[in-house]
């Protein structure tokens, strides 16, 4: 639908745009992306028209750009601008109908009934149809830019040429016009190119991204091979982070912040600052830290600061868990998004609690054991699941990366099935040894200063330290479980 | 544009109204009917067809020339504050008729159009050396670099105007006389005189009614649009200018119909040209008629310029409807 071969042009002597080539198909969405003075506003201008072009060919359905006439070339390409403002006032429809400009021909009014049709449905389409004879100018930013979006769409061009156009928008009119702009080159087989100021909305939106620096492509492809760590931060000059959208195979990219410079002492977690009581076990630390867990209250990943083992009576039976461990947090005085909480029949007061030191990080492990519910995890698929009780903690005073995180979790699990192993525990509906209970929890939090920790598996330094900790701490928590039971080992 | 029907029979009746009211009243008090039946007072039909008549119909004339082309330049500049006076243009038509009076030029060809011929080519080279100039100063050619080389070349005119003035003798008082703008004891002779580029004028600037409408979002969106600008923006220009030169050749400089009927006609009806081009032609015949009645009775015998009338009713007229349309949101 567009081709463009070697396009340069720019105001005055200077090359705005420089030797920009690519290609855009029918129902492909292409997003325009680069730094401010990259270009990209002026690549939009060369392709619509409104600035000439020095060298270079544009060729729109076909044919070159300039062979068409102002009106044809309308019928072709529709653009849609920033928001801006406008000394005069038009009624919503009299603003749409001008999307009908380049089929008007004659002296007379020559509006057709394709021509209402066209402005009706642009207008239903966008959903401004109830604001028909209202004013523009009193329409807030959103409603006017969907006005202009029917404005375009009465155009009926198959090319749609966007500038910045979810500029000054909030949010929800940001999703609005730009899931109405996908649906157009969806269901209409309409091309799009689009000049973003956002990157993570044109990773979400955009078929492919062309990414602009001084003028040139620096890099062209679908968005996952453009917005990437190394790539961003080189064309855009900013410390960025990029991870997949939670719900979308899509990058999408953070800034992060730059530190502040000033030396802090690094805080580091310990087992003193633990408070046990008879009804939990309560970690509050200085910093957030970054935390994978599998806990009642606040699962997954997040940054929590007050770390709640709580412990439940061995009948305890509520509909709904999550509301009543929220509840009780909150009771307790807890802050509910600072907050990862857990929950045992075990006496709190039995915990495990130790530091193991590495070299130039450690590692605080808590463990609270009960084995009354032991399962051997191959035959879990033959009971009916209750309460069990092996809680583990593990509090890193590093830097963790991703697989750390996981690795991590992998060696607890195994160092926690070794303790139940060597403690003979056995799985007491099927007789074979016991690998956990039947909804034990890991958490793994780490303060994310200090040495940076890339591996925890069984023989990298963490994973060992990992491994011993949590195979000490499981074995002294069943022993002293046992005892409180009266067993003997 | 809302209830168009409404807007063209109102400005149709109120228009109807004035020529009525201007072709009575007077020294001599003259009923409407004598129009169709001039009967026994042959002394009412000479003044209403000699005098009167002549005079409404140039007033007219005049008033929708400076009223649609104000509109026009409003919504081409895209500036409320625009008219044909601040671009220039008027101080280049009152240059081409002063000259034209202060040489005694009188072309065998051009007889009678001499002066307004002359005048509208004032009014039409001041309009390109504007445009010219600021196209220099500035390619994007920025609604304010028009309006600030209107006025250096207005005030530059102005100068050559008062130049002559200087060094005139004789023709001083039919100079002054022309510059204060007015429409009296001008007769038939003046009307035909102002028809044809009232005509062609009105009819440039009413063939570009969708792209005026499509340059109120700026000339980048009419481009979008489709709108060949370069070429639409000459026309709706030379229109404009046409319909200046013509009305200040006609009747001098007269002031503020072409800032504020477009004005008063968007507030009450509606911003779109399709309609505002028409409705403003009538609006701004209707205005300057009644203003012109008002200047010849409201001191009777002696007669005011018209301009200071037009100043005098229009600015009031238009703060209230400004202040009503402000302050009730839905006018």
């Amino acid at each position: 639908m567009l081709n463009i071969h070697g396009l340069s042009g720019g105001y005055g002597r200077g090359l705005v745009v420089d030797n920009v080539s690519f290609q855009v198909s029918p129902g492909e969405v292409l997003g325009i992306l680069g730094p401010n003075g990259s270009g990209k506003s002026t690549l939009l201008k060369l392709i619509s028209g409104v600035l000439p072009k020095q060298t270079g060919t544009i060729e729109i359905g076909g044919k070159p750009a300039d062979s068409y006439t102002a009106k044809e070339f309308a019928r072709e390409v529709a653009v849609l601008p920033q928001l801006h403002a406008h000394a005069f006032s038009h009624t919503v429809r009299a603003t749409v109908e001008l999307g009908r400009y380049p089929y008007q021909t004659g002296l007379f009014s020559s509006w057709t009934e394709e021509d209402e049709a066209a402005v009706s449905r642009a207008m239903e389409r966008t959903g401004v149809m109830r604001y028909a004879d209202t004013l523009i100018e009193s329409l807030s930013g959103g409603e006017q830019q969907r006005v202009f979006v029917a404005q375009a769409l009465a155009q009926q061009a198959p090319l749609l040429l966007l500038d910045e156009p979810t500029n000054h928008l909030d949010i929800a009119y940001q999703q609005q016009l730009l899931d109405t702009v996908r649906s157009l080159a969806a269901d209409e087989g309409k091309t799009v190119v689009s000049v973003f100021h956002d990157v993570n909305l044109a990773a979400l939106y955009c078929d492919r991204l062309l990414l602009m620096q001084d003028g040139k492509v620096s890099v062209i492809g679908a968005p996952q091979d453009v917005v990437k760590e190394p790539i961003i931060r080189s064309v855009y000059k900013a410390d960025v982070v990029t991870q997949p959208h939670p719900e979308l195979p899509k990058p999408q990219m953070t800034l992060l912040p730059s530190k502040p410079e000033r030396k802090e002492p690094a805080y580091s977690v310990d087992e003193i600052q633990f408070t046990v009581t008879s009804d939990a076990v309560v970690l509050n630390t200085a910093v957030p830290l970054k935390t994978v867990s599998s806990a009642v209250h606040n699962p997954g990943t997040g940054w929590y600061r007050t770390f709640v083992n709580r412990r439940v009576d061995a009948a305890y039976n509520a509909d709904d868990v999550k509301g009543e461990m929220a509840h009780y947090l909150e009771t307790e005085g807890h802050h509910l998004t600072d907050t990862v909480g857990m929950m045992t029949a075990v006496h709190t007061k039995d915990a495990e609690i130790r530091r193991y030191m590495g070299d130039g990080f450690s590692v605080v492990i808590a463990v609270t054991a009960g084995v009354g519910n032991a399962v051997d995890a191959s035959c879990a698929a033959k009971r009916e699941v209750t309460a069990g009780t092996i809680n583990t903690w593990i509090f890193v005073n590093g830097r963790l990366s991703d697989e750390a995180f996981i690795q991590a979790m992998i060696t607890a699990t195994e160092a926690k099935a070794r303790a139940l192993q060597s403690e003979r525990v056995l799985d007491p509906l099927t007789g074979t040894q016991a690998t956990g209970t039947s909804t034990d929890s890991v958490l793994i939090a780490a303060v994310q200063t200090g040495v940076q920790l890339d591996y925890a598996g069984p023989v990298a330094p963490l994973g060992k330290l990992i491994g011993t900790g949590v195979y000490e701490c499981t074995v002294r928590a069943i022993r002293t479980y046992k005892e409180a039971k009266g067993w003997t080992s | 544009m809302r209830k168009p029907l409404i807007a063209y029979t109102v400005s149709a009746a109120v228009l109807a109204a004035a020529v009525w009211l201007g072709v009575s009243i007077g020294a001599v008090h003259i009923p409407i009917s004598t129009l169709w039946n001039p009967g026994t007072d042959q002394t009412s039909a000479t003044i209403l067809w000699n005098i009167r008549m002549p005079r409404v119909i140039l007033a007219g004339l005049v008033g929708a020339s400076l009223a649609i082309a104000g509109a026009a330049f409003q919504g081409l500049l895209k500036n409320p504050l625009a008219d044909p006076y601040t671009l220039g243009v008027s101080s280049g038509a009152s240059v081409g008729a002063v000259m034209t009076l202060f040489f005694g030029i009188s072309l065998p060809f051009l007889g009678l159009y001499t002066l307004p011929v002359f005048s509208m080519i004032g009014a039409a080279v001041t309009m390109f050396i504007v445009l010219g100039f600021a196209k220099l100063v500035d390619r994007g050619l920025n609604m304010e670099t028009i309006i600030l080389t209107g006025i250096i070349f207005g005030s530059f005119l102005g100068s050559v105007l008062s130049l002559m003035i200087a060094l005139t003798g004789e023709e001083l008082r039919q100079i002054i006389g022309w510059l204060l703008g007015s429409v009296s004891m001008r007769g038939w002779n003046y009307v035909w005189m102002i028809v044809p580029f009232t005509a062609i004028g009105s009819f440039l600037l009413w063939m570009n009614r969708r792209e005026l409408n499509a340059m109120l979002f700026g000339e980048e969106r009419a481009k979008h649009l489709g709108v060949d600008v370069a070429r639409r923006k000459l026309v709706i220009l030379i229109g404009g200018s046409i319909l200046t030169g013509a009305a200040v050749s006609v009747s001098g400089t007269i002031g503020f119909v072409g800032l504020v009927v477009p004005h008063m006609t968007r507030l009450l009806f509606g911003s779109d040209h399709r309609h505002l081009l028409t409705l403003s032609f009538l609006n701004g015949a209707s205005l300057l008629i009644i203003c012109d009645l008002l200047a010849r009775t409201i001191i009777a015998p002696t007669e005011l310029p018209v301009g200071v009338i037009t100043a005098f009713i229009g600015a009031p007229v238009f703060a209230f409807i400004f202040y009503r349309q402000r302050k009730g949101g839905n006018a």
